[in-house]
């Protein structure tokens, strides 16, 4: 007790400039410490060989060094890259204004809504097989499931967004004079701005997890494609190659939404 | 008479499951140009539903609502609405929110900038005109939403429990400064409350409701000059009438037979 209260009195005198970015730093410092520690207990794990096949990290980043040499890490991501981004933007394309659609006229979202419900209930996976049958095995139907995956994710949320934009708001923007056109562009949209990102975040997360079995489908490349063919011939080093950098490629791009979000949605009151 | 607001024997009934829940039942009430009108009666009376429709929000299920002399079919700028909850939009600045209406209304950026100027100046906001509303107290909203309401300018203010929400030393504050302004620019107000000393102190005219069906009980007239000083606020006359008003929201007799 005696040792806590001169280090609080202390860290009170100083300017509060001081503390802020302290605060700031310090879940950057414990996710650091944590990853390192993860890696730590992999690695002890791995040399004790309490779990059979299982590679060092030292020996993983050799691969990932050996692939990134070769090219093939660089390919096979971009080609996962690319289906990502394709389907998971097309996604979002078509569910934002879908959702609104839903949201605004209670007709659309009568005829939408039976379809939304049932297709919701099917894994995005189950209609591989479906897929593959009606668009071959082409790049079309690994970017058509990511696309399904991440709509499914994306319209949903961004109904939601539309139907809570708080009645209140919408009565203040009418009684100055908004027309439908405006309350619709002034009012809703940026209401259910955080909404719709929230979704988004949602639907990339869909997409990758997605990614994977897509490539199952006659791939010739891919991270996912990579893995796959690597487990046949029982090479985990480049199983753990592909994996973390799915891991890492989904959460810088997790970042970047959230980056988005806190720029577009800083208004928001939060607890 | 010559009525800026005028409610001719209006009905609002809303249908329930089995039967109909009737919110007002035949409320005429003549507002004259210039009038402060305050409105108390217990929740349920249909106090807040009489408001909606005189913006326009909502619409009587029989009888007229008329408007210098014009029915109401909508909600305009001619009438400004000031919410319980504020209703600001939290994606805009206080500023962006003042010049909301003058947008809409296609008022030219150096005017819009100068009319928003001056209607935060009103509220005492200036230094915060490029503050988020997520960074105001709950004061500095409503002043910001009265602001907005001015922006426009309409000849008629419709406030709807403004200041329910606040604290006491706040609330008087932005009466004393919503009297200020009325009486300099005179705008016809409908003020909707449930605190019977905020109803006498800023009416001309109080109206008091009653509940089930909601209606008209009373009409009770606050026969104290402007500016209503602390000195009128406390005396024996506003006490008086002060009383009147209490009992005749609290005591009401039970509704007499349809007349």
């Amino acid at each position: 007790m005696a040792v806590i209260v001169p280090e609080e009195k202390s860290a009170a005198g100083q300017a509060p400039r001081r503390t802020a970015p302290r605060s700031r730093r310090r879940p950057l410092v414990l996710g650091t410490l944590a990853v390192v520690a993860g890696v730590l207990v992999w690695a002890g794990v791995a040399a004790l060989g309490w779990v059979e096949n299982l590679p060092t990290p030292l020996a993983v980043a050799d691969k990932a060094g050996e692939m990134a040499a070769d090219g093939t890490l660089a390919t096979d991501t971009l080609a996962s890259l690319r289906r990502v981004f394709l389907g998971y933007a097309l996604g979002v394309v078509v569910a934002v204004p879908v959702g609104f659609l839903m949201g605004w006229y209670p007709a659309v979202r009568a005829v939408v809504e039976p379809y939304i419900q049932f297709f919701r209930t099917i894994p995005p996976l189950a209609l591989i097989p479906l897929t593959v049958v009606l668009l071959g095995i082409g790049e079309l139907p690994k970017i058509a499931v990511i696309c399904l995956a991440s709509f499914m994710a994306c319209v949903v949320s961004s109904f939601q967004g539309v139907v809570d934009v708080d009645r209140t708001l919408i009565n203040a923007a009418r009684v100055l004079g908004a027309s439908n056109r405006v309350l619709f562009t002034r009012v809703v949209v940026p209401a259910s701005t955080p909404f719709i990102l929230v979704g988004m975040r949602i639907g990339l997360g869909a997409s990758w997890a997605t990614l994977v079995a897509a490539e199952l489908i006659g791939a010739q490349e891919g991270l996912g494609y990579r893995m796959q063919k690597a487990s046949t011939w029982f090479e985990m080093d480049t199983i753990f190659v592909s994996l973390i950098t799915i891991g890492v490629l989904g959460l810088l791009m997790d970042r970047l939404l959230l980056l988005a979000e806190r720029r577009l949605t800083g208004w928001q009151e939060r607890r | 008479m010559n009525s800026k607001i005028s409610f001719q024997d209006v009905v609002k009934s809303f249908p329930l499951k089995d039967t109909e829940f009737t919110a007002l039942d035949g409320v005429s009430l003549d507002i004259a140009e210039e009038e402060f009108v305050t409105v108390v009666g217990p929740s349920g009376c249909g106090k807040s539903t009489l408001l909606g429709m005189a913006a326009g929000l909502q619409e009587p299920t029989s009888g007229r609502v008329l408007v210098d002399g014009r029915q109401v079919t909508g909600p305009g700028p001619d009438r400004g609405v000031i919410f319980q909850q504020y209703a600001l939009f939290p994606w805009l600045t206080v500023r962006q929110n003042v010049e909301f209406g003058l947008r809409l209304a296609g008022v030219p950026a150096a005017e819009r900038h100068r009319r928003a100027g001056r209607a935060i100046a009103l509220v005492g906001l200036d230094e915060f005109a490029d503050a988020l509303p997520k960074t105001l107290s709950g004061g500095m909203k409503q002043r910001c939403a009265i602001a907005r309401a001015y922006a426009v300018d309409p000849q008629v203010l419709l406030m709807d429990e403004p200041f329910g929400a606040l604290d006491a030393l706040t609330r008087v504050q932005l009466q004393e400064q919503l009297l200020a302004t009325w009486s300099r620019e005179r705008r016809t107000v409908l003020f909707i409350t449930h605190d019977v000393d905020e109803a006498v102190h800023l009416a001309g005219r109080v109206v008091v409701m009653a509940a089930r069906p909601g209606r008209i009980h009373r009409v009770v007239d606050v026969d104290l000059p402007y500016p209503r000083t602390e000195e009128i606020r406390l005396s024996a006359e506003f006490r008086k009438i002060r009383n009147t008003v209490w009992t005749s929201v609290y005591h009401q007799e039970p509704a007499a037979p349809a007349a």
